[in-house]
Formats: C-alpha cells, sequence, structure tokens
C-alpha cells in the first residue's frame, strides 16, 4: 500500500481546493490532444480537434476534461485506497476504451503543467513530488486491471 | 534531420530571448533533485542535499544548474543540427560522468514545469508543443553516443 506522510497528504488537498476542475479540466484535456495528437483518435465523435485553434474551442473536449478532472476528486478523498477506487474506471478504459494506458502518463504531466500555470511558484519542488507521486498512484490504479 | 515550422523556431527563440538563466537553471536542477532523489547520486561533491530547503539554497546546485542551462544555448543557435551540436556533450555524459540518459528526460520535463509556471497563461498548447519538441530533440541528441 502506498504510504502518505501528513504533509504529503494536505499538499494534495491543498492543490485540489485551489483548482478549478471548470477550468483546468478542459485546459489539460487540450493540452493533451494539441501536444500528443495521436491521442486524437480516441475521440472520434468530437469533431473538429484537428489544430490547437480547434481544440481550445471545441465545447465536447471542455466538457469531457471536466468530467475527466472531477474523477480525481475520488482519488484526493481516497489517498489510501486509489488502486480500489479506480478499479471499475481500469477496467472500462481496458475493456471498453481500448485505450493505450501509456496515455494514462501523458494526462498527469499535462495535468502538472496545467496546475504549474495556473499555481506558478506555489508548486515548489516538494509540493511538485508530492503531486507527480499522487498522480503516479493514480496512473498505476488506473493501469491495474490491464493484462 | 528534425523539420521545425516557423512558429517553432520562434517560440523557441522567445523563451530564450527572455530567460532567466541564474533562476531557471537553478530551479529546474533543484526540482530534478528533490524530485527524482536518485539523481543526487551525480553530486556527490556538491554537499548538502539531505533534504529540499538544502537543495534548494545549494550554491554547487545553482551554479552548476544556471551552467546546464547555458548549454542549452547551442541548440537554440543551431536547432538545424543539434544532434551534431551535441556529440561531444553525449560522449562526456556517457564515457566521464556515467549519466543514465533516462534522466535527460526527468530533467527536460523539470524545466518545462518550471517555465510553465513562469509562462503562466502564456504557455499555451502550442507553446507546450513546440518546447517539449525541442527538449525532446536535446534529449535524444544527448543520449546519441552511449552504446
Amino acid at each position: 500500500m502506498v504510504e502518505w506522510t501528513d504533509k504529503e497528504r494536505s499538499t494534495v488537498s491543498a492543490i485540489w481546493e485551489k483548482i478549478d476542475i471548470d477550468v483546468i479540466g478542459p485546459e489539460a484535456l487540450a493540452r493533451v490532444l494539441i501536444v500528443y495528437p495521436w491521442t486524437e483518435r480516441y475521440f472520434g465523435t468530437f469533431g473538429d480537434i484537428f489544430s490547437a485553434t480547434a481544440v481550445l474551442g471545441n465545447a465536447k473536449v471542455a466538457a469531457h476534461g471536466k468530467v475527466v478532472l472531477k474523477a480525481l476528486d475520488s482519488a484526493v478523498k481516497n489517498m489510501d485506497n486509489i488502486k480500489a477506487t479506480y478499479a471499475d474506471l481500469s477496467r472500462l478504459h481496458y475493456e471498453k476504451l481500448s485505450v493505450d494506458p501509456d496515455n494514462f502518463k501523458l494526462l498527469a504531466d499535462c495535468i502538472t503543467i496545467a496546475v504549474a500555470c495556473k499555481l506558478k511558484s506555489a508548486l515548489n519542488p516538494q509540493a511538485q513530488a508530492t503531486w507527480q507521486k499522487f498522480l503516479s498512484v493514480v496512473v498505476d490504479a488506473m493501469s491495474s486491471q490491464y493484462f | 534531420m528534425v523539420e521545425w515550422s516557423d512558429f517553432e523556431r520562434a517560440t523557441i527563440q522567445d523563451i530564450f530571448s527572455k530567460m532567466e538563466y541564474e533562476v531557471v537553471g537553478p530551479a529546474a536542477l533543484s526540482r530534478c533533485l528533490v524530485v527524482y532523489p536518485w539523481t543526487q547520486r551525480y553530486f556527490g561533491n556538491f554537499g548538502n542535499l539531505y533534504n529540499a530547503a538544502a537543495i534548494i539554497a545549494n550554491p554547487m546546485v545553482a551554479k552548476h544548474g544556471t551552467t546546464i542551462l547555458h548549454g542549452l544555448d547551442r541548440a537554440v543557435k543551431n536547432m538545424d543540427d543539434i544532434k551534431a551540436t551535441y556529440a561531444e556533450l553525449s560522449v562526456l555524459h556517457s564515457e566521464k560522468l556515467h549519466v543514465d540518459p533516462d534522466n535527460f528526460k526527468l530533467l527536460s520535463d523539470c524545466l518545462t514545469i518550471v517555465v510553465a509556471a513562469k509562462l503562466g497563461k502564456a504557455f499555451t498548447g502550442d507553446v507546450q508543443a513546440a518546447f517539449q519538441k525541442f527538449l525532446a530533440v536535446v534529449v535524444s541528441s544527448l543520449g546519441m553516443q552511449y552504446h
């Protein structure tokens, strides 16, 4: 099981409180589609996502970004059992959505960058270390039901 | 050979023309040492690296961070031949310094986060893509002479 110090727990909560899910969610997903264009193939029903401008203006991208980031809330509230928390979601991404699990890391990186842009120096090195630890546990949990 | 669009060239030149080397370099290297602690083993003669505060305050870390960032200047000035530009540095890191080339990616990730925090909103998805592409080429070149 993952060990969390008190400082790490409060760091993750503090960062999460400062994040506006409705802003960071769309931004993170947009960054993934722009920076790693092969991810576009997972969103065939989203319409035009083939240029940065299109991605940034796309309502479905924005809506889905919010959905994805809201799902992180479960991990923030269940830090001692992230793996079990995401077992169903992992199975869904594997069996139904057929998402290459490498992409979870790409999204995690883009979330971190979006958070860095917003929090700036408040995301100091220790906070970054804790936040990345948290996201890597989430990424692991999301990959856990893949064989 | 790597193809660069006008936007990518302009973005890289712009970021580096405004770069505060003595701030960003130390910030990126110290983040690397804090977030990925195994990297500390490359800096055995740097003195006190025992905790984040010590690392961030360490003058040898700061000096070396600045040196590394200035090392990127050559790539900025030679975007059409980054591979040749870093051939010697690659040999040095492989044969003398024995640096695991995976660590180049870690440092480039930390640099990306520092630049993102600095530029805030200006670090758009397009800018992120260009910057990460530039760093990926640098990382690849630095690993090129390893065998």
